[in-house]
């Protein structure tokens, strides 16, 4: 469906529904009977697979468009949060999957999707089913497609921002999906959207990275980056444009991607992402191939009409909040009262735009916990608290935690409360133990080495929250192998997972960050036994404790002071 | 591609309509425990199962065979020589419902 096909559609928001209020694009009939068809759709190539109508080889390609892979134990099904926004219902109904359908959990993803590792092939149509009568599906969530958009989890609230993300983030989802031009591109592409200065959505290191903003007259458009990207050659993102009107996106990024679609390497997998393409042209001369391109379309064609934009805004129900005084008496008696608590708004809590309100974030990191897993009950646990403090509204961030965008300060501490009977109460967002962790070998047929039994053990290891909270904001980043769908490229500490002549070890870089400009970690030295990571993680905050200034954070002392204290540190007993 | 051992070998996939790990038996049945797989000490027995589990994949009932090498010890189950493969085997090396949370 095209964006213009939205705009002048009829308005339709639901009126009845516990997430009506939610800050979502609400879907109409035409999206569902969309959502339909194609269920129909695969569960007929489903039927023609177990038949043997289709190959393995044939099959395969089709399933991944439906998000479906074939793992070491099971099938897993990658379902789309488009740009990590989520209903109460949704939740509810991904509970309910993960009950009947898995093994009563899911696992929420750096790409703000949420997977589950034990699907039957049988059974998919069925769960398709589910997933559509909430509006969701698995489309794109695999292949060499454009994949689906993620942005800030605080888009839409966060009093830092410039611009909403969402809705262009919509209008990229909806020409993006299905688009006959770019569902075979020479890999997979992957765009992130932000409103902000403050780079929450991890822009930099995206096939294709957006800014949203104003220029000094406020009219809005984008800042574009093009070329990041993390795996076996990280890089991050090159500005191409430092400000694309917002009539001209679409357009735009056409010309982009049908640069790639024609010079990217088909040849050689490890050398097809845009970022090899950018890498070895250079950016002055990608740049110059975009323009030309851009220079024959037609403009009208593609123009981004605002009234397109306006009609997918209006799709987005808006929170009835409450005239409430900036700072909430409760709030801060709660504060004093409860030292847990106020180290839970310390780190979890985040300032929002409406007054009286804020942006809850529940790590989904408990001490020894998986990353970004949540059982089937703790599901329909955070949908209730959703429902009775946030609009029944929920966000999924790329570090996976899940957010509640719209607190009462005054509904904080019974939030908090309610959270930690679930055991997500953790008081840990941006620490040591709200740790970024891929499947790893535990799940994932790529994977050289396990991920998440190290997340696990450095999460015991630094369980004590008064260490947390004195060694401050440290971000650990760990992938299971050479991909990083775990991120370690841009971990403050990053943990990657090799083979060794057969036995699992693992790889520490430092000092990267996926924050604004983005940097790649180094190679601290040669790879070493899980116990032997374990110890060295605890050696480099060792060194960070002893060594730092006043007010400064891990990355700062690693900044002023080089990798050789470290790593003189670590590998001293070698 | 995997480089060619002389070590004995069994032969896995997986099952097509969930997914599951299986391993050729004697009688040349997918079954879902190691135990009960079929060890090769020779590359003709591999070539054969091989066979066997191509034809089965052929009728849609497994997904990509393949053979890998394990250790034989008298009494137990063959153990695969990859932490992959062991994984396969054996399940995830971590409980599957997350902690902290009890219903």
């Amino acid at each position: 469906m095209s964006p213009s096909a939205a705009a002048t559609r009829p308005l339709d928001p639901p009126k009845d529904l516990p997430d009506s209020t939610a800050g979502i694009y609400h879907y109409d009939q035409v999206d569902r009977q969309f959502l339909r068809e194609r269920v129909e759709q695969f569960r007929r190539q489903v039927d023609r697979r177990l038949s043997g109508e289709l190959t393995e080889d044939e099959f395969k390609p089709l399933r991944l468009m439906n998000g479906l892979y074939l793992q070491l134990h099971a099938y897993m099904l990658r379902i789309a949060v488009p740009y990590g926004v989520l209903t109460s219902r949704q939740l509810s109904q991904l509970a309910h999957i993960a009950r009947v359908y898995d093994k009563g959990f899911g696992h929420f993803t750096t790409r703000q999707n949420l997977q589950l590792n034990w699907i039957k092939l049988v059974d998919v149509p069925a769960i398709l089913d589910l997933l559509a009568a909430v509006d969701l599906h698995a489309i794109q969530t695999s292949g060499n497609c454009i994949r689906n958009v993620t942005s800030d989890q605080f888009a839409g609230v966060a009093d830092d921002e410039v611009v909403d993300p969402r809705h262009y983030a919509e209008v990229l989802r909806q020409w993006s999906t299905l688009h006959p031009e770019f569902t075979f591109l020479p890999r997979k592409f992957k765009i992130a959207i932000t409103g902000s200065a403050t780079d929450r959505a991890a822009v930099c290191i995206h096939d294709v990275g957006l800014l949203v903003k104003r220029d000094a007259d406020g009219r809005v458009g984008f800042e574009v980056y093009v070329g990041g990207g993390l795996g076996r050659t990280p890089f991050i993102g090159k500005k191409l444009r430092d400000f694309l009107p917002e009539d001209e996106l679409i357009a735009y990024l056409e010309a982009v991607l049908r640069v790639y679609n024609a010079y990217g390497r088909r040849d050689n997998i490890y050398k097809a992402r845009i970022k090899i393409l950018v890498h070895e042209l250079g950016i002055d001369t990608f740049r110059q191939e975009v323009e030309a391109e851009y220079a024959r379309m037609s403009p009208e064609t593609y123009r981004l009409d605002a009234a397109i934009i306006d009609g997918i805004r209006a799709r987005f129900a808006s929170q009835p909040y409450e005239a409430l005084p900036p700072v909430s008496g409760a709030l801060g008696r709660a504060r004093l009262e409860d030292h847990t608590f106020n180290r839970w708004v310390r780190t979890n809590v985040a300032a929002h735009r409406q007054p009286g309100y804020a942006i809850a974030t529940i790590t989904l990191k408990p001490a020894g916990g998986i990353p970004g897993d949540a059982s089937a009950d703790q599901m329909d646990a955070i949908a209730t608290l959703a429902d009775r403090y946030s609009f029944g509204e929920l966000r999924v961030t790329h570090e996976q935690n899940l957010v509640l965008a719209h607190v009462r300060q005054d509904d904080l501490h019974a939030l908090w409360k309610e959270l930690s009977k679930i055991g997500f109460g953790e008081a840990n967002s941006g620490l040591i133990t709200d740790i970024i962790a891929c499947p790893g070998l535990d799940y994932c047929a790529l994977a050289n080495a396990r991920s998440i039994p190290l997340a696990q053990r450095i999460s015991e290891r630094f369980a004590d929250l008064d260490r947390q909270h004195d060694i401050g904001e440290l971000k650990i980043k760990i992938s299971g192998c050479i991909n990083a769908c775990g991120h370690h490229h841009v971990g403050h500490i990053g943990i990657l997972g090799v083979d060794k002549k057969g036995v699992e070890a693992y790889q520490l870089t430092l000092g990267g960050t996926a924050a604004t400009e983005g940097a790649i970690g180094d190679i601290l030295g040669p790879a070493m036994s899980a116990d032997e990571a374990l110890d060295a993680i605890e050696g480099v905050v060792g060194v960070y404790l002893e060594r730092r200034q006043d007010g400064e954070r891990f990355l700062d002392t690693l900044t002023r002071i080089g990798h050789t204290p470290f790593k003189d540190k670590v590998y001293a007993a070698h | 591609m995997a480089r060619v051992t002389d070590a004995p070998k069994v032969v896995t996939a997986n099952r097509l309509q969930d997914g599951a790990v299986v391993w050729l038996d004697r009688a040349g049945v997918w079954s879902t425990n190691v135990a009960e797989a079929e060890v090769h000490a020779e590359a003709t027995g591999t070539e054969a199962a091989l066979a066997v589990a191509r034809a089965s994949a052929a009728r849609q009932e497994v997904v990509e065979p393949y053979a890998i090498d394990v250790v034989v010890t008298e009494g137990a189950a063959p153990q695969p020589v990859k932490v992959r493969e062991q994984i396969r085997a054996a399940g995830p090396s971590i409980d599957a419902i997350p902690v902290g949370f009890a219903a």
